[in-house]
């Protein structure tokens, strides 16, 4: 521990924990690409916002690249077929989800030939407009890499709009296990630099900061020397702790910034970006290719072959496993991302997605198991607790289904990085607590809404008989007056007539 | 839709653990109290062996009484833990090392079942519960519990024996006249009641040695206070408890004690002569540390150990009981749940009072 | 003797002027426990229980003319916190706890006679004669007034389907 460590103890401000690396030897492998394998499922919500609408239909023929489901509405994405081959189906499957719920997807039998698209070279990719930069982004699919999968464009058009002076690349990786980025730094540098600069002419800012962990001494050296010539982009090593990489604490180390918890990075200057995200940028920007396929970790102790694989987007996890060599032994929990906020993964039958950084096959001794014991009110989580909330408080309230009350200390500016149940010695499952409660406070805002459109609708239905009733007996009255009128007229007429006659 | 705990295992993520449990905590714990326990039982002899483990026994035996009656699923896991062991040993670290065998009895009934299972067991207790049993044996029987046995080495001839020792420790016969002494606190609040002022008193012959090496009369944890100060080191580097409690207990406690003795050196007692007497290291290592019953925040830490420390000299100086620790603990334990209320870490993104923070203005457009 | 005798006669008729004029000065007014109740109930006015709207079984249930178990969308777990905060006894054993539903259409047997979409409150149900009706998830409110009406029984009452976007993660077991 350096005296600055020490020191930052000492006064309290060493948020986060430090858990065991176990990045190599998995990210000195170099990367190594996946053959295409003979089915690939896309799913339509692999982004934040709404799914995209499939274009296509079972049967028909499609090449690498080629659009398969368009954006619905302002946040969202497009999806490309990740090989050429025939759609076989657009159904459900079970998505990569904890829940096991399923999902919809597009399935494509892959012919072999991996044939892309016609896709545009651009010679001079820097002379576009910033607009432009970000419609080549929106029509790529480009979304968040680092596993948000926030639709990179709306952050780009938001960044310009905001003018911010900062973009700041995310190059921390502080989860465990996790290398894909780690790799791509290394062995792509050149063109995550490129799409950096692309991002900068996209956003306005004036500086972009790469931040990469310290315990990345290659790829810090890589990036260095792509970026060397370049001025306004920066590589800043940062204390490898976790969460580094989660956005408000990485602001704060590379500008000193906090962000209000009401407001967004925007609103102080700032734009965070993943450096996969910007390689994303490149390849759709100056070779016109979207994004198909991406470089994603598989590690663990149960993995025969853990390293880095280039895969295409929508590969079973089953087919990536078999591709490896298959486990060594029980696989305890098989989860997508990373150990300390990754999702459990019901089985390998599940594909591939956009925000998949890694697969972790973890066995026995790795996964954390433990008995659950009660609270001893210890303080570990507070200590570990990045964004400064009680974590020991809200989860009694919890338990004790007081969702307002877990609230009211904070509950809304949890990232659910995981530190607190980490830390915890008695094993509590703390952050499930938060996403129960998070969850259900949603679902009783959503109830609410419901109610009150189902209200409306009801007055609306009351207010539709009473005008049905309403015209029925205007139109009854009508006809009565009619056909008094018509009568007056003929008792009228034959007066008339006999006045004639008479 | 919510389900409500039908699924078995935890989901959710974290799926890695940094490997600390309750029982390794425990345990680091006792063995931070290993060192000034065995010295005391060498100072001290067979019958403090005798009470020591039947403190100890009896916290578990009504640990396990409680459990089976509250009918809780992990028992075995519960009972074992090492919380009711470490209570058991904590009371024992201060009552007199020749206390008779019922007092370890009802120490650990008034402990383990009042102290703690009746809250609702571990983490739920608002009180320390070595302390609720140390002062409802204290004001119920004053004259067991404040009788203090000068050192008597367990190599000394003068020291009883195995059967010797079992038989002080199991009959409740009073204790001769050359054992009996009386400790440094008890002594200086006895002599400054008779009108007799501290520096006359400490200076006569009778007075019970000052002695940095703990061969005084006391319980366990005042005559080694040393060691426990090496305990309690012990568990800052390891990260078992943070530097605010104890230090706020020992500034509570030293700094009146200064300014008092500067002042009138008659009527105060010394800073030395505080820190080391009676259950202030202990208590500021060992017991105000306690998880349960202390403050979340380092801040809030911070305010419990200076209200301890303070309130113990007052006790100490002006209250009609000789060593204040204990109460001065209890005290402050029912604070801790205000200061939990209205000490509270900042969330970053808000300020002090909990509001969002303003928005920066841009420079320039 | 005397004295303790006097004081404390004293002290308590003191303390209970005191409590007169609290009595007087400080009254709540209305019922809050009517308020209680309502925020523990469903709040989605379906009317299963037989009364207008949630907040007419809350009243009914403080009157004493309803049972804490009147209502079907909140089921047991409505009705213990009902009774516990009242601080009754109730007895659960003949409900049928089983969740919020909505209704369903078996697609097969309708004959599309349209009674169903005539009695629907909130107009969920989609159709016209001889068509085949479809019940619109988000607008049904559960209130089964559709179910008897249905001649061939097509109608029948279905847990909500939970999706991907609703699932909420479940609460873990303590200790």
């Amino acid at each position: 521990m350096g005296f600055m460590n020490l020191f930052k103890h000492f006064l309290g401000k060493d948020w986060g924990v430090h858990p065991a690396d176990h990045k190599r030897p998995a990210s000195d492998v170099p990367t190594r690409k996946l053959p295409i394998p003979p089915r690939l499922h896309l799913m339509l919500s692999q982004h934040v916002g709404a799914p995209s609408r499939p274009i296509v239909l079972v049967g028909e023929k499609v090449r690498k690249g080629q659009l398969i489901a368009a954006a619905q509405g302002n946040i969202s994405a497009p999806l490309h077929a990740s090989t050429s081959g025939t759609i076989s189906a657009i159904g459900e499957i079970t998505a990569p989800h904890a829940s096991g719920l399923p999902g919809m997807a597009i399935s494509i039998d892959s012919d072999g030939e991996d044939a892309w698209v016609e896709t545009e070279v651009i010679t001079d990719p820097f002379s576009l407009s910033p607009e432009d930069i970000a419609k080549r982004v929106a029509a790529a699919g480009v979304v968040g890499l680092g596993g948000a999968t926030f639709p990179s464009s709306v952050k780009l058009n938001l960044g310009r709009r905001s003018k911010i002076d900062t973009l700041i690349m995310n190059g921390s990786e502080c989860e465990p296990y996790l290398s894909c980025d780690d790799r791509l730094m290394r062995d792509r540098a050149a063109d995550i630099v490129t799409g950096i600069r692309l991002m900068l002419i996209s956003t306005g800012a004036g500086e972009a900061k790469v931040g990469i962990e310290d315990n990345k001494p290659e790829a810090i050296a890589a990036m260095r020397e792509a970026a060397a010539r370049f001025d306004n982009v920066t590589i800043f090593p940062v204390p490898a702790r976790y969460p580094m990489g989660s956005d408000r604490q990485l602001i704060v180390e590379l500008t000193g910034r906090e962000v209000p918890s009401d407001a967004r990075a925007a609103d102080v200057g700032v734009i965070v970006h993943n450096v996969g995200t910007a390689y994303a940028v490149q390849q759709a920007v100056c070779l016109g290719r979207p994004l198909v396929s991406r470089v994603m970790t598989l590690n663990g102790g149960a993995a025969a072959t853990p390293g880095n694989y280039e895969v295409p987007l929508g590969t079973l996890i089953s087919d990536l496993v078999a591709f490896t060599g298959g486990t060594t032994g029980d696989v305890a929990k098989l989860v997508m991302g990373g150990p300390m906020m990754g999702t459990i993964l019901p089985h390998m039958r599940v594909p591939v997605i956009k925000g998949t950084s890694g697969i972790l096959l973890l066995d026995a001794n790795e996964a954390a198991g433990g008995e659950v014991e009660d609270c001893i009110r210890c303080g570990s989580c507070v200590k570990a607790c990045p964004m400064g909330l009680l974590p020991l408080e809200m989860s009694a309230r919890i338990r004790n289904d007081e969702m307002d009350a877990a609230a009211d200390l904070g509950l809304a500016d949890c990232i659910a990085c995981g530190c607190c149940a980490y830390v915890c010695p008695s094993h509590i499952p703390l952050v499930q607590y938060f996403y129960h409660a998070k969850g259900d406070l949603y679902a009783r805002e959503r109830n609410k809404l419901r109610t009150e459109a189902t209200k409306k609708m009801a007055l609306q239905r009351q207010e539709r008989l009473e005008r049905e009733q309403r015209e029925k007996v205007e139109a009854a009255a009508k006809r009565k007056a009619e056909r008094a009128a018509a009568a007056a007229a003929a008792a009228a007429a034959e007066a008339a007539k006999q006045g004639e006659s008479a | 839709m919510s389900t409500s705990s039908l699924t078995a295992p935890p989901i959710a993520s974290p799926h890695a653990h940094g490997g600390n449990s309750v029982t390794l905590t425990m345990f680091r714990v006792q063995l931070a109290l290993l060192p000034a326990t065995l010295f005391g039982f060498w100072l001290f002899g067979w019958p403090s062996v005798f009470l020591f483990l039947l403190t100890v026994l009896s916290c578990l035996g009504f640990e396990a009484l409680s459990l089976k009656l509250m009918g809780r699923q992990r028992f075995k896991g519960t009972l074992f833990d090492g919380s009711a062991m470490l209570t058991g040993w904590l009371l024992a670290m201060t009552l007199p090392p020749w206390a008779p065998w019922w007092v370890a009895v009802l120490g650990g009934f008034i402990a383990i079942v009042i102290g703690k299972q009746v809250f609702g067991g571990l983490g739920q207790n608002v009180f320390n519960p070595a302390m609720v049993a140390r002062v409802a044996l204290l004001i119920s029987f004053p004259v067991p519990l404040t009788q203090w046995v000068f050192p008597l080495p367990l190599t000394s001839l003068a020291a009883p024996d195995f059967i010797d020792g079992l038989r002080i420790f199991l009959t409740s016969l009073p204790l001769p006249d050359a054992m009996a002494s009386a400790s440094l606190l008890g002594f200086s609040k006895t002599e400054m009641s008779r009108g007799i002022d501290l520096l006359h008193s400490l200076a006569g012959a009778q007075a019970p040695a000052l002695s940095w090496l703990g061969t005084r009369a006391g319980s366990f944890g005042e005559s080694a206070s040393l060691l426990i100060l090496g305990g309690g080191l012990y568990l800052l580097a390891r990260g078992i408890i943070t530097w605010h409690t104890p230090l706020a207990v020992l500034a509570g406690l030293a700094i009146p004690a200064a300014i008092g003795h500067a002042i009138d050196p008659g009527h105060y007692l010394s800073v030395s002569a505080h820190l080391l007497s009676g259950a202030a290291m202990l208590g500021a290592f060992f017991i105000a540390t306690d998880y349960v019953t202390s403050p979340n925040t380092g801040a809030g830490q911070l305010i419990f150990g200076l209200g301890v420390g303070l309130l113990t000299w007052v006790i100490r100086t002006w209250g009609a009981y000789p060593e204040g620790m204990a109460f001065a603990i209890l005290l402050m334990n029912a604070m801790t749940p205000v200061i939990d209320r209205f000490v509270k870490p900042r969330i970053l993104g808000r300020d002090r009072k909990g509001k969002p923070l303003s928005i920066p203005e841009k420079k320039g457009a | 003797m005397i004295v303790a005798i006097l004081s404390l006669t004293l002290l308590g008729a003191a303390f209970g002027i005191l409590l007169g004029i609290a009595n007087k000065f400080l009254r709540v007014e209305g019922n809050p426990v009517v308020e209680e109740l309502l925020a523990l109930m469903p709040g989605s006015n379906c009317g299963q229980c037989g009364f207008p709207g949630c907040s007419g079984a809350a009243e009914a249930i403080v009157d004493g003319s309803a049972a804490p178990t009147c209502c079907p969308p909140g089921g047991k777990a409505l009705a213990a916190a009902i009774a516990e905060k009242l601080g009754i006894e109730v007895d659960l054993s003949g409900m049928v706890d089983d969740g919020p539903k909505i209704a369903l259409v078996a697609e097969e047997l309708c004959i599309g006679c349209c009674r169903c979409s005539k009695v629907c409150p909130t107009d969920a149900i989609l159709g016209a004669a001889k068509q085949i009706h479809n019940v619109l998830r988000e607008a049904c409110t559960g209130c089964s007034a559709c179910i008897e009406k249905c001649p061939t029984e097509a109608l029948v009452m279905t847990p909500v389907p939970v999706t991907l976007q609703h699932w909420v993660m479940p609460k873990p077991l303590a200790a």
